[in-house]
């Protein structure tokens, strides 16, 4: 809004009339629009007749409340595998942004005091260590989803692991967001200014010490609105559940199309259930940006930043991208 | 791992069906989405609220119940998206122009989705103008679009390169999504045919899949930080 508003000055009343003519035209398209494109087409098909959208909108319908417990089922378990989902990218993710920043430390150190070969087996073991897990963070980053889970529903039962398909896909679901989660928070404790980090070397904290009870916390803070988008991304993603029928919302839909045979209202309802969920989560996210910006010391740290591309573009699929 | 020689020219079909639906979706999405951002920013009222309804509603809806609607609802209402046989172009992309359908309907939809986060991240780039720019110009006596023209649009460019690339790179792989939804031959389709209906081992079949999703994906992944560093060090 803020840049919008310095685009054009504050209209005078020419451009007041102006703006005013434009936006009942606009308006009077738009709504012709509307009805020639989507109104006049759904009608003629009898897309809005009330056999199709009874059983979702009208509590007198015979079929309501059933189709309703199914939604609720649906409901449930979207949210149960996304909250798994969740909870376990968020716990390996941290885990392995602690393991790559630990591994780049071991990198630079020189292991002196050792017995002459062991100071360059050690460098060459930690430089190897750093570089799989590297490789492996950039191939789950360039792997689709859809392709993660897919590879783990038919990879497992190969290897003889069979689960339910709500835990194909929670780790199909985890594999990836822990690699993005590990690099949201690995470039949040790399943009922190470095005076931190040695502050903490000088009062005599362990590397690790310092990246759980320094770093890692301001990460954690600077990098929340970047993690809430994420979460968004696991809630949305949930949804390719349908692909190793696991029964959550879409499934369910399918079902429920399969017996009313009404796609486009099931789907309407489970578009606009998906949208209320993510809309507030996504202005938790731009209510926390706005508390952490103002206040807190470390807006000053967030300020000079390179600002976080998810969070900037506050576009959801920015991070996943990289 | 012979799977791998042996069905090579099924792999590589996959990875060009995929390509070819990319640069399709990217294209119209770079168009839509920019109709979208020019939208959201115009002084006219409503089609600001049209502009920002539509990238509420894509941007909080899966890729999925985008793909169903397109997959369900086009037919439901009689379309088979014919307007989508672009004479010159379907002979160039030769999936536009078949009888089924489904890879229409699979570019509805990611063209559609991904427009919504184009347009957020051109409408980012005008954002990381300074104003004190945008405000020159006004005193300047520049009109809105010769202000967007000569001084806020070639900034913003800037700026928006990187999101821009990162959507893109997300749309490529949200295009595996297209397999599963009746379109026959892409990387996503191969992997499911390869180990299911014609029973070659899992992990040389996951192996190829994978390259051809990392061969998009990775190098424009490195493109785009490298591009970053530059324009860090630049600032």
């Amino acid at each position: 809004m803020s840049q919008q508003a310095v685009l054009y000055d504050v209209p005078g009343p020419r451009q007041r009339r102006l703006t005013l003519i434009f936006s009942l035209v606009a308006v009077v398209l738009l709504l012709a629009g509307a009805y020639f494109l989507i109104y006049r087409p759904l009608h003629a098909k009898g897309q809005l007749s009330m056999d199709l959208w009874g059983p979702l909108i009208d509590p007198g319908n015979e079929n309501f409340s059933s189709v309703w417990d199914r939604i609720a089922v649906g409901v449930r378990h979207t949210l149960i595998a996304a909250a798994l989902a969740i909870v376990s990218s968020l716990a390996i993710g941290t885990l392995l942004a602690v393991l790559r920043l630990q591994l780049k430390e071991l990198g630079r150190r020189r292991f002196l005091g050792f017995a002459a070969p062991v100071p360059i087996l050690l460098r060459v073991l930690s430089a190897v260590l750093s570089a799989i897990t590297r490789v492996c963070v950039e191939v789950f980053r360039g792997l689709p989803v859809v392709i993660t889970i897919f590879f783990v529903a038919r990879g497992f039962p190969e290897f003889g692991i069979t689960l339910n398909t709500l835990w194909y896909l929670v780790i199909g679901l985890t594999v990836y967001n822990a690699v993005v989660i590990a690099e949201i928070l690995r470039s949040g404790m790399e943009g922190l200014p470095a005076g931190q980090r040695e502050a903490a070397a000088t009062i005599g904290m362990s590397p690790l010490q310092t990246t759980r009870m320094i770093l890692l916390p301001q990460a954690f803070r600077i990098m929340l609105p970047a993690l809430i988008s994420q979460l968004v991304v696991v809630l949305k993603d949930t949804s390719l559940g349908f692909i190793i029928s696991y029964e959550e919302l879409l499934n369910i839909g399918k079902q429920i199309i399969g017996v009313l045979g009404n796609p486009i209202q099931v789907y309407v309802v489970i578009a606009v259930l998906f949208i209320t969920v993510n809309y507030s989560l996504s202005k938790l996210a731009q209510y926390l940006q706005r508390r952490l910006a103002r206040g807190r010391k470390t807006a000053t740290i967030a300020a000079r930043l390179p600002p976080p591309p998810a969070a900037t573009a506050a576009a959801d699929e920015v991070r996943v991208g990289r | 791992v012979s799977v791998l020689i042996d069905k090579f020219d099924v792999f590589a079909g996959g990875f060009w069906l995929t390509l070819q639906a990319c640069v399709l979706a990217a294209i119209g999405a770079l168009v839509l989405g920019a109709v979208v951002a020019v939208l959201r920013i115009s002084p006219v009222p409503p089609l600001r609220a049209v502009g920002t309804a539509y990238v509420t509603v894509f941007r909080n809806m899966p890729l999925t119940v985008v793909m169903f609607f397109a997959a369900f609802g086009l037919p439901a209402i009689g379309s088979n998206a014919d307007f989508l046989r672009i004479p010159l172009l379907d002979s160039l992309f030769t999936r536009l122009g078949t009888d089924l359908p489904y890879f229409r309907f699979a570019l509805i939809a990611l063209v559609l989705y991904t427009a919504a986060f184009v347009c957020e991240a051109l409408r980012s780039g005008v954002n990381a103008v300074p104003a004190g720019q945008a405000e020159a110009a006004r005193s300047l006596g520049l009109t809105f679009g010769q202000n967007l023209r000569y001084v806020v649009l070639p900034q913003s460019w800037k700026a928006s390169v990187v999101p821009l690339g990162s959507v893109i790179i997300a749309m490529i792989k949200n295009s595996a999504l297209m397999g599963f939804f009746g379109v026959v031959g892409d990387l996503s389709q191969t992997a499911d045919q390869l180990t299911s209906a014609e029973g070659y081992a899992f992990i040389p079949v996951a192996i190829g899949i994978s390259i051809g999703y990392l061969i998009m994906t990775v190098p424009l992944g490195a493109f785009l930080d490298r591009i970053e560093r530059r324009q860090a060090m630049a600032r």
